[in-house]
């Protein structure tokens, strides 16, 4: 290689100097430390010489191997857009793009099928390639007009499948009988070829009508999901619904127009349209989910558009201190929930935007309810509202605090939100498990929590030892100091 | 660029060269120079096929890729459209197509389906009056891509929603055809086995197919032994656990698509030469292939992450020391013989700081308190135990314990038998939607179905914090069998679990002595099936098989008189695994696994319509996967 030639002056000092040594590895190393250390040795043989990537394969920075299809797509392509105008570089997502140019009903597929002789203006299928392309995979197409159609007429239909999965011309005008054209479709499904299947299908589609052809692919469950997904593919919806009833599957159909909504991004016309949706047979489950989906989007519009207003005519403080970062509208309910227990906080219960009214309306559990409206008072440090969620008074009007969740994870989410240890303490000090609430006062550094649980655990050595851990002279390090002079505590070590 | 797919027990390179040939033969038929327009999906298979130097000589001077509007200008006589058959790209090559008329220079345009004709997609084009332009219009049947040296893919992404929630078959006829075109080259294979409903209706294919070419029989020496076919669908589990292995990590943490990954470029800054030094921080991705040709990637792909570190040790040390050699190569023939294997050596160098710093980032997420958290609940479904515990019973024991009075009705609200406290609080913290709905399939998966009321609440929630049009993705999960409300049917999944040994307690990570190692104590069931089969055969296990979807059988293939395999004393057999909607790559390693063993007496060869995990493969069964960044 070109190293060999490419001698360098300073190629004594690579072989001899003691820079390059080889490294001992321990053996006892546990895995994390093994890993740095082949770290430190890779790096420690990294030889500065230029050459090196002359034997390893060509990769530019982003790693796209020099010559391989992408990356040529990208250098070629990046050659050409300086000069048209400029384009966005990324490709758009095809797989995902919504809004497809759908065929209208009517379209011209039957003329795929159609034989020249019964309309003069409908071409034959082969007739609509050019003569060249033709010539390409159907070479006896070429054959005198005679005699090509004397050799179709004798096609079974095992011929034809097998034809048209060949690519070769065929007719299926021929099967002019039902029975025929069952037999045809039978053959179709039994080769597998989806590409065929639809093909039969849409001349099944065109030349029987509805009820027998539903009636027909009833009993033939392949083929009658080939057809489902064809209607689908070409945005027949309204074929496929009756189809859907007519199969008696009226789940599958109210769920297939619901999912519709996803394709309208007007909100008031989303919100219309999930109105109609709601007379949709659907199972008793999803119907809750879908009355739920309506009301939510109906009772967000209505927020957004009071919020909005209220935001721009600087009304409501908390706008101008938070100000919204986005739309409210099409959130999830539990985002939504959040979003109101931030700006919202205190309504009361008729208004469509406070939380207890969210809360009733879509049956919030406790726990979740919580959850998210700790989460954003915490974010607030409205810590007077967060004590207030736990607060609880007896009959004898003694307060307490309760949770429906462990109160580790709620000191958790307080700390998450930069609560102060002052706030930080009193839940971890509500923690039950002493074990639990130690280390959570360790890891938040709430001193007094841990001071007094070993001075309740009556423990001087722990005392001890945690004196060691706080800083000298603070008021925690004089508190412990106190403790540990008191006489009146009996030490049980 | 190919070379490591010809060291494997079969030559897969032969499949290649077949595949360049028929790409070069159709690029010759488009006389002239050449502009290729590529549907983007397609870069990526086709490049396991050719290199941009086989298309340029055969005259592409130019490549862009599919987008509406008008084409690129272009010196070219011909343009080609590679593309799938998808209605929607017929609709961008009509407009590329109409807008180009307009200009002046008159150019020849052909398209080329990957991998079949469609006659839907001739009459979109049709019906835009653009199918008159087209010169050639031709499929590339790209079936079977060889993708590693022992490992085929389809690259079908949406085989396994196609095959098994919209019941759309054609991905098995392509199966079929890449089966048929695999005999034409390696001989007829003998034997067929099989499980499932998908793998019955492609082995009917094949056969059928069989009897139809019968006049043109391959009068090639089988290769393959037998070929046993699978269906996803009955092993739904395997896939939504986490994989162990370090080639398995890196495609759940980073996904690896058409055998590259994209790595986050901080970690590799530090291997840039002093000259470039001053440039800023890299912030595009770093983009690394990843197969059997890298030497130490081969090493260590198929280990346990936790084995990975002491094997790229060792091989520092190896490396050192081969660097360390220069000091005593003394005469001029040592040296140059140093000098010789020095390329080969940096090679190996910066071979093994890539994988140094992929297994750091690795390390950083399999240390974490979330990653272990997870897979301890994983653990715990696929050992069947603890499933029916009680969600968060910690505070609800408090109350009792401490003797409070309390309202009831308020903390046993949140007391349902079987719902995962851990998943409660995913979902409460709004984790990625994926990884709760792996985790509810799961519980699912092996508890044959939740409990009404806990499938509801899990509905329930998941819906409430995510948004109520995932009750769509919901239905799909429904219908592929991951997610189910429990029938009163008996569970099997403890039979299945323990006649299998599905779990093993004592997975060795470091020395594997079982293919549990790859789900450190989980072993896929997919595997173990085809491990029994191997030896001592299914009749042992017609129990299982029987609770487990769809028929299982067996084929005998007629071969030509004299093709018949003498088999040499103990030559190992050669069988080809077809998973059908889907495999991941810890089963591969299993299946790789299986093949060193000793007196194993069976190598695998694999083959799928995808290489999938647990997230890529729920995401293509959701119905709006953009959502899911929530």
């Amino acid at each position: 290689m070109s190293l060999m030639i490419r001698g360098k002056p300073d190629d004594d000092e690579y072989w001899n100097s003691s820079k390059f040594k080889a490294f001992t590895f321990d053996d006892e190393d546990d895995d994390f430390t093994r890993l740095k250390e082949s770290k430190r040795a890779v790096n420690s043989i990294l030889v500065e010489d230029e050459d090196e990537e002359d034997e390893v394969e060509k990769v530019n920075w982003s790693g796209e191997p020099v010559g391989s299809i992408s990356w040529s797509v990208k250098e070629t392509a990046s050659n050409i857009r300086s000069t048209g105008e400029v384009r966005d570089l990324s490709f758009p997502k095809i797989d995902t793009a919504p809004s497809l140019p759908k065929n209208s009903s009517g379209y011209s597929l039957s003329s795929l099928f159609k034989g020249k002789a019964k309309t003069g203006s409908l071409q034959s299928f082969s007739e609509s390639f050019s003569e060249q392309s033709l010539r390409n995979y159907a070479p006896e197409l070429r054959k005198p007009k005679s005699e090509y159609k004397d050799y179709i007429s004798d096609w079974t239909p095992e011929e034809t499948v097998k034809r048209m999965q060949q690519g070769k011309a065929y007719s299926l005008e021929k099967f002019h009988f039902l029975q025929d054209k069952l037999l045809l479709l039978d053959e179709a499904v039994n080769a597998h070829d989806g590409n065929v299947i639809t093909a039969v299908l849409i001349f099944l589609k065109k030349s029987l009508s509805k009820e027998i052809l539903f009636r027909e692919l009833i009993a033939r469950e392949i083929a009658l999901r080939h057809y489902i997904h064809y209607l689908k593919e070409m945005g027949e919806h309204k074929h496929l619904v009756e189809l859907f009833k007519s199969l008696g599957r009226t789940e599958d159909m109210a769920l297939m127009q619901y999912r519709d909504h996803l394709n309208i991004k007007d909100e008031n016309r989303r919100r219309d349209f999930l109105k109609n949706c709601l007379s949709l047979p659907f199972s008793q489950e999803d119907a809750t989910h879908v009355l739920d989906h309506y009301t939510l989007l109906e009772r967000q519009i209505i927020i957004e558009a009071n919020d909005k207003h209220v935001e721009s005519s600087s009304q409501a403080d908390i706008f101008k201190k938070y100000p919204r970062k986005a739309s409210i509208l099409n959130m999830p309910i539990i985002t939504t929930l959040y979003y109101s227990c931030f700006y919202h906080y205190g309504e009361s219960e008729g208004t469509y935007s406070s939380p207890a009214n969210i809360r009733k309306t879509f049956r919030i559990s406790d726990k979740q309810f919580l959850l998210t409206c700790l989460g954003a008072r915490a974010k607030l440090k409205a810590w007077f509202d967060v004590d207030a969620l736990f607060t609880t008074k007896n009959w004898l009007g003694y307060t307490k605090k309760r949770s429906p969740i462990g109160f580790h994870r709620i000191v958790d989410i307080l700390h998450k939100n930069n609560a102060p240890v002052q706030v930080l303490q009193e839940y971890v000090n509500l923690v039950e498990d002493t074990e639990q609430k130690i280390s959570l006062a360790q890891k938040y550094k709430c001193h007094d929590v841990i001071i007094n649980t070993y001075r309740d655990l009556k423990d001087r050595q722990l005392l001890i030892g945690y004196r060691e851990k706080v800083e000298r002279s603070s008021p925690e390090y004089r508190k412990i100091e106190e403790l540990l002079c008191n006489s009146q505590i009996r030490w049980k070590n | 660029m190919s070379a490591h797919l010809s060291y494997g027990r079969v030559n897969l390179n032969i499949l290649r060269e077949a595949a360049r040939k028929d790409l070069r033969e159709f690029l010759d038929k488009c006389a002239g120079s050449k502009a290729i327009v590529w549907d983007e999906y397609l870069t990526g298979p086709f490049g396991l096929i050719a290199q941009y130097s086989l298309l340029k000589e055969h005259e592409v001077e130019k490549m862009f890729t599919l987008k509406g509007g008008r084409l690129p200008t272009a010196d070219v006589k011909n343009i080609i459209f590679f593309v799938r058959p998808k209605l929607e790209l017929m609709d961008i090559i009509a407009e590329n197509v109409i807008s180009a008329d307009k200009m002046h220079s008159p150019r020849d345009f052909h398209i080329l389906f990957v991998p079949r004709r469609s006659m839907l997609c001739e009459q979109r084009l049709k019906e835009q009056g653009v199918l008159g332009s087209f010169i050639n219009i031709d499929e590339y049947i790209l079936d079977l891509i060889p993708y590693d040296s022992d490992l085929l893919s389809m690259e079908s992404e949406g085989a396994f929603r196609e095959c098994y929630l919209e019941s759309d078959q054609t991905s098995l006829y392509h199966t079929a055809k890449g089966l048929m075109t695999l005999q034409a080259l390696y001989g007829t294979i003998p034997q067929i086995f099989g499980k499932g409903e998908c793998a019955r209706h492609v082995a009917n294919m094949m056969l059928r197919m069989k009897r139809e070419f019968a006049g043109s029989q391959t009068q090639i020496l089988p290769v393959f032994d037998s070929l046993l076919l699978l269906d996803r669908n009955i092993d739904l589990l395997t896939p939504l656990a986490t994989q162990l292995t370090y080639e398995g990590l890196i495609d759940e943490v980073y996904g690896i698509t058409n055998g590259y990954v994209k790595l986050p470029p901080e970690k590799f800054a530090a291997q840039k030469k002093q000259g470039e030094a001053g440039k800023d921080l890299p912030t595009e991705p770093k983009k690394m292939q990843l197969n059997s040709a890298e030497e130490l990637y081969a090493e260590i792909r198929d280990k346990n992450f936790n084995g990975v570190g002491a094997a790229l040790s060792k091989k520092a040390k190896i490396i050192s020391a081969a660097f360390e050699e220069r000091h005593n190569a003394k005469t001029v023939g040592e040296i140059k013989q140093f000098v010789s294997q020095l390329p080969h050596m940096q090679a190996a160098r910066s071979s093994l700081a890539n994988h140094t710093s992929i297994a750091e980032l690795i390390k950083d997420i399999t240390t974490s308190e979330a990653f272990f958290d997870n897979l301890t609940v994983e653990q715990e479904f696929m050992t069947g135990v603890d499933t029916d515990k009680v969600g968060d019973t910690r505070s609800y024991l408090h109350y009792i314990k401490l003797g409070h009075n309390i309202d009831s009705s308020c903390v046993f609200a949140h007391v349902i038998p079987q719902v995962n406290a851990y998943i409660e609080d995913c979902i409460a913290q709004r984790d990625p939607l994926i990884k709760i709905l792996r985790l509810v399939s799961m519980q699912s998966v092996c508890n044959n179905g939740l409990k009404q009321k806990v499938f509801d609440y899990y509905r329930r929630e998941i819906l409430q914090t995510y948004g109520y049009e995932h009750m769509l993705t919901l239905n799909n999960l429904e219908k592929t069998g991951l997610l189910k409300p429990q029938t009163s049917t008996r569970n099997n999944y403890p039979t299945i679990r323990k006649t299998l040994k599905l779990w093993m307690e004592d997975a060795n990570e470091q020395n594997p002595n079982d293919i549990s190692y790859v789900y450190s104590g989980y072993a896929p069931l997919s595997i173990r099936l085809a491990q029994v089969l191997a030896r001592p055969g299914w009749r042992s296990i017609e129990e299982v098989l029987k609770m487990l979807p769809g028929p299982h059988f067996e084929e005998r293939q007629q071969l030509p008189a004299g093709l018949h395999k003498k088999r040499q004393q103990g030559e190992n057999r050669t069988t080809l695994v077809f998973f059908l909607g889907g495999v991941t790559y810890a089963e591969i390693a299993a299946l790789r696994f299986l093949s060193q063993m000793e007196d194993g007496g069976t190598e695998y060869i694999i083959a799928t319509t995808k290489l999938i995990n647990g997230t890529s493969w729920i995401k293509s069964l959701m119905d709006r996967p953009e959502a899911q960044t929530l």
